[in-house]
């Protein structure tokens, strides 16, 4: 590897080539019993396109059997098996450890250090994740299933008492659903004491927390919400498995339990977990988006404030998911403001993304692409999001594909594109190998095609009435055309994922090869090889300013002299 | 690639990002005619003017979606200005940066001061409105229903009236100068469900040991249509809705109707006989009968509704018989059993219910 | 281990970070603090709404001598931290030891006081909303001061055998910080089941 394109002239050891007569059998055991956290990062990544894959099967699926109404495609009992194990496979399968994958592979490099500060805790986290989300998969087969019974979840991704008690779920799909979510969100606890221990402790020399790229930040912040968001539901889930396996009464109505407790505990999660999963794309976002648009992030210490603000905030909204309960009207009033007020740190980000563009010279290349749709499509979510946190109008449209539509919006608008744009990005670094361009742009146009076939539509149906988790609707309800719209843009979605999963196979043994610095960024991660030796760098890094790389390359015009 | 194709590539995906722009802003346009297009798109709709709680629910939306169509034309303009005008042109220095900005402390304040002030408005505008419907004052002429919903059907009892029927509600028609509002107290039997008729009212949940309530207060008559919207099961897709909005006489005589007990036809005494020796009268009621259960819905005048199986299935005789035979043909998972009737019980049943004006 | 420097930089202080194992536990704490704060919730709200079973005041007795064990057992490890701090490695097993001897009374109280209540008062988990909560409650911090106790024997049996010095104070300390938690769990366990619910 040569040296002279490092920017770091003499930080890095010539590395000795990998040992190409490696059997089959020594590369898995090496993957296997890793602790390394690149590859632990790579497998969570792996890990979460695999669900991600399957997880849009269950989508397809769906949504083929309400492309008509009265369709037969699914009888109701697999279609709501369908629809609770594409919720919960996507939330927790896909979305958290995509986005803990990106950090587990990228915050050491890009603080600097060798690995995370407990590589052994790291594996065993990744392994309890992935184990949890085995076992919910096995739920297929487990029980009764494969013998036309099945025993796959079919309560919803909420999993509302008291539908979740032995009396109305009998057999074991519910404690499937529990138990695979306690133990892989074990999993994820441990990764998330990991990042915080990493970040506070294993920062490079002059690495102030203010000099720490905003993707880390992002990552401590999440971390530390994850610490207070996941437990909520472990405890929530330890109840109901006492209440179904030890006679315990906590969401029994009959004894006098109440099922509105068991929202309250699972919104107190619920809420803040699509904060933990979409604030680490605004991080991703935070890297591409200047270094494409050619200029530092417009208003880094406002980006942190916000994000922190954004945290702690979101823990304030939960019943937001619950204004047609029955709550009294100065509680309903509470959660309006609370719920709105969240949307101010989160509009703050837009506004910086956008000032950081304004000025800039843009490059459209597959990253920066996905990231520009991701902001348009996060401020319309975001506006969405504030239309329903009025409570009188949620009062019609909770419940409704209005409420999927924005949803999806974020998941799939803002996290999705986000995590499609940080793997073209990164991918050079990982692979030494760039991804194909022409593929990437097919992907890119097919998805948003599809994707606002699909979810522009779905705000229709909700205002037109159309409840959801409903297996098939009925045909006089004005409904039937839209739907097929949406299933058709579900379908395009479908084929731009497989030319990307297709992209990420092809370019590993085809790409042109990368190099240490394809894109001309700024952070550390861009100082060492593609791909990094185990050992990260061979000289620990010192900085003095934001972007090491750009003081590196620009001498005489370095950050360090204009940073607040 | 030449220059001149680099330049065009640049410069058309420019354009079709603009027209990306400019199509969301048309969109975000439409959604202010949203109202007046879905009326005419469905017969069921969120901006309907049929009853005064969504009147109200109307008027909030409206001034939100305003809002914030505002917000994102103004914004996503922004950003669709921002990735045209600054694009990297092909004649521009490669190796120049543009001039690094790294923030201003005014700037971040405007536009911190201005959502706040944004959101007060929002909440002081929908504070008025949750405490106008939910802490509505109730009219001593409202009339009082019980609705209590069970694993798929709803049951609706008209506590001053005395009577009980299931899954057709009816109600009489308010106005603005006699306002007759129908309040309806909400319960549960077994999970929870929610009450969802988008032209009367917001919905409103139904949780076991968990009393709610809510109103609907109809100004035009007619059938509305609606369906339980919180996920109950297997079927709920089809705990659906029916109710109906009644002239002051069609209410009258329809409340005349249901206090009938139930038509003893001497013709189908052998259904009726079939009927009280199989299990069924362990879960129906039929008044005046010895059939007093209460699990499943009460069949007293089960021939006044035009549907079965709340909503699943048109009422007739064909339809009636094949829910008697085998209730999974309709509605797979509901908790009706089959009842094993032989071929000559099928039919003697459906000739007695038949009588059930 | 030498470091390049990427910029010429002015003279900065040295550079000191916290220790990753004191920040982990104290990440764990928060995390568990969460749980926790779940079911005292869930208790607090369903004080007094059992429609039928034993009520607390008709069957609890307040642990006392458990809660000064539990309680005092915080001060003995307190105690050994600082013994190790100084190398006295035979007050540190003293004091070390003291603390498990502590917390095993505390097990041991609570479950003759669980064995009371099921067998004597026929009062289990599935009684009513009270049996729900308080054994759910109860039995989660037991479940962590087992946990802890399985811990401390372990550094015992290693102090012991002599494996144990000042080198690893600092990793006493970490745990010593989980027993600290665990005990101050158990302030508010005691406060909301013996003194609120009751």
């Amino acid at each position: 590897m040569a040296d002279q394109t490092l920017p770091i002239p003499g930080s890095l050891d010539v590395v000795s080539p990998q040992s190409a007569d490696e059997t089959f059998l020594e590369r898995l055991h090496d993957w296997v019993v890793t602790v390394d956290h690149k590859k632990l990062g790579i497998l969570y990544v792996l890990y979460a396109t695999l669900f991600l894959l399957v997880g849009g099967a269950e989508a397809v699926c769906i949504r083929i059997q309400l492309a008509f109404p009265n369709n037969h495609f699914l009888g109701p009992a697999t279609f709501n098996r369908l629809f609770t194990m594409h919720g919960t496979t996507m939330v927790f399968l896909m979305g958290m450890p995509m986005v803990f994958g990106f950090a587990n592979y990228l915050v050491p490099l890009m603080i600097g250090a060798r690995d995370m500060a407990f590589p052994r805790l790291n594996a065993f986290s990744f392994w309890l994740t992935a184990f949890g989300g085995f076992l919910l998969y096995f739920s297929f087969i487990g029980g009764f299933g494969l013998y036309g019974v099945g025993s796959a979840p079919d309560v919803t991704w909420w999993a509302y008492a008291p539908l979740t008690a032995r009396a109305f779920s009998p057999g074991h799909s519910t404690d499937y659903w529990a138990l695979s979510l306690i133990a892989s969100g074990f999993g994820t606890l441990g990764t998330a004491i990991n990042i915080i221990a990493t970040i506070v402790s294993m920062r490079c020399k002059g690495m102030t927390l203010l000099r720490m790229p905003l993707f880390p930040w992002l990552m401590f912040v999440v971390s530390g919400l994850t610490l207070i968001t996941i437990t909520p539901l472990t405890a929530a889930q330890i109840m109901l498995v006492i209440d179904r396996y030890l006679g315990a009464h906590f969401f029994d109505t009959m004894a006098g339990g109440s099922a509105v407790i068991w929202m309250h505990f699972f919104w107190i999660f619920g809420h803040p977990e699509v904060y933990v999963l979409v604030l680490p794309a605004f991080g991703i976002a935070n890297e591409i988006i200047p270094v494409f648009s050619r200029k530092a992030i417009f208003g880094y210490p406002a980006m942190v404030a916000a994000s922190a603000a954004i945290a702690f905030v979101s823990l304030s909204v939960w019943a937001h998911h619950m204004f047609t309960v029955g709550m009294t009207s100065g509680a309903n009033t509470f959660f309006v403001l609370s719920t709105g007020l969240v949307g101010v740190p989160t509009g703050i980000k837009i506004f910086n993304w956008l000032a950081t563009m304004w000025g800039g010279k843009i490059r459209f290349a597959t990253p920066m692409l996905f990231c520009t749709a991701f902001v348009f499509q996060f401020l319309f979510a975001g506006l969405t999001g504030i239309i329903q946190s009025v409570a009188p109008v949620d009062w019609q449209l909770h419940n409704s594909y209005f409420v999927i539509a924005h949803f999806h919006y974020v998941l799939v608008g803002a996290i999705v594109f986000n995590v499609f744009a940080g793997i073209y990005y990164w991918y050079p670094k990982v692979t030494g190998r760039m991804m194909s361009e022409t593929l990437g742009k097919w992907h890119f146009w097919l998805f948003l095609i599809g994707f606002h076939m699909t979810f522009d539509t779905m705000h229709f149906l909700g205002i037109l009435g159309m409840p959801r988790s409903i297996y098939t609707f009925e045909a006089d309800r004005g409904w039937n055309n839209l739907n097929m719209i949406v299933s058709i843009g579900g379908i395009i979605q479908g084929i731009a994922v497989l030319i990307f999963a297709y992209n990420m196979v092809m370019s590993y043994y085809r790409g042109p090869r990368a190099g240490v610095d394809p894109w001309d960024a700024w952070t550390l991660e861009w100082t060492t090889t593609s791909p990094p030796p185990e050992y990260n760098f061979a000289i620990e890094p010192v900085v003095r300013s934001r972007r090491p790389l750009w003081d590196l390359k620009h001498p005489d015009d370095p950050d360090w002299k204009y940073e607040q | 690639m030449s220059q001149q194709m680099q330049r065009r590539y640049l410069k058309n995906s420019a354009i079709r990002r603009a027209l990306w722009g400019i199509g969301i802003f048309l969109a975000s346009v439409q959604g202010c005619v949203a109202a007046d297009s879905a009326r005419a798109l469905s017969p069921i709709n969120i901006f309907s003017r049929s009853s005064t709680p969504v009147m109200e629910i109307d008027h909030l939306a409206l001034f939100v979606f305003a809002i914030t169509g505002a917000v994102f034309v103004v914004v996503a303009g922004l950003l669709s200005f921002v990735i045209v005008r600054y694009r990297a042109r092909k004649t521009d220095d490669d190796t120049s940066e543009p001039p690094q900005i790294y923030g201003s402390t005014q700037i971040e304040l405007a536009w911190t001061v201005i959502p706040v002030l944004i959101v007060v408005v929002l909440f002081l505008s929908t504070a008025r409105v949750i405490f106008a419907i939910q802490d509505a004052p109730k009219p001593p002429s409202a009339l009082d229903v019980t609705v209590i919903a069970h694993q798929f059907w709803w049951e609706f009892r008209y506590p001053e009236l005395g009577i009980v029927t299931a899954n057709e509600l009816h109600v009489p028609l308010s106005d603005s100068k006699h306002p007759k509002p129908t309040y309806l107290k909400l319960m549960s039997a077994d999970v929870d469900h929610s009450f969802w008729v988008p032209q009367l009212a917001g919905k409103t949940d139904l949780i076991p040991n968990h009393v709610n309530e809510t109103w609907i207060d109809p100004l035009r008559p007619g059938l509305y249509l609606g369906q339980c919207a919180q996920f109950c099961g297997m079927q709920h897709a089809k705990m659906l809705l029916r109710v109906y909005v009644d002239t002051p006489e069609q209410f009258a005589a329809w409340v005349k109707d249901q206090r009938r007990p139930g038509d003893k036809d001497p013709q189908t005494a052998v259904g009726r006989h079939v009927f009280e020796t199989q299990a069924c009268m362990n879960c129906h009621t039929v008044a005046g009968t010895a059939a007093t259960g209460r699990f499943g819905p009460d069949l007293t005048h089960l021939m006044s509704r035009s549907t079965i199986a709340s909503g699943a299935v048109p009422n007739n005789p064909q339809n009636l018989r094949e829910w008697l035979k085998e209730p999974d043909h309709f509605k797979q998972g509901s908790l009706m059993p089959a009842m094993q009737l032989n071929d000559q019980q099928l039919d003697e049943m459906v000739a007695y219910l038949s009588t059930l004006h | 281990m030498s470091t390049l420097s990427v910029a010429q930089m002015p003279q900065e202080q040295p550079w000191q970070l916290p220790s990753r194992g004191r920040v982990a536990m104290t990440a764990l704490i928060i995390g568990e603090s969460a749980i926790f704060t779940i079911f005292v919730v869930a208790y607090v709200f369903y004080i007094g709404k059992s429609p039928f079973g034993p009520t607390p005041r008709q069957i609890l007795e307040i642990p006392i001598f458990n809660t000064v064990c539990l309680l005092s057992s915080s001060f003995t490890i307190w105690l050994a931290e600082r013994s190790i701090e100084k190398n006295r490695m035979r007050d540190f097993s003293l004091w070390w030891s003291a603390t498990v001897v502590l917390g095993l009374i505390f097990i041991l109280g609570t479950a003759r006081e669980w064995q009371r209540l099921i067998y004597h008062d026929g009062f289990t988990i599935r009684t009513n909303l009270f049996g729900t909560t308080f054994y759910s409650l109860v039995g989660l911090h037991a479940t962590h001061v087992v946990v802890g106790l399985v811990m401390l024997l372990l550094v015992l049996i290693f102090t012991l055998t002599g494996h144990v010095n000042q080198r690893h104070a600092e990793r006493v300390q970490v745990l010593g910080l989980y027993w600290h938690f665990v005990d101050a769990v158990w302030v508010v366990v005691f406060t909301v089941v013996y003194i609120v619910g009751r």
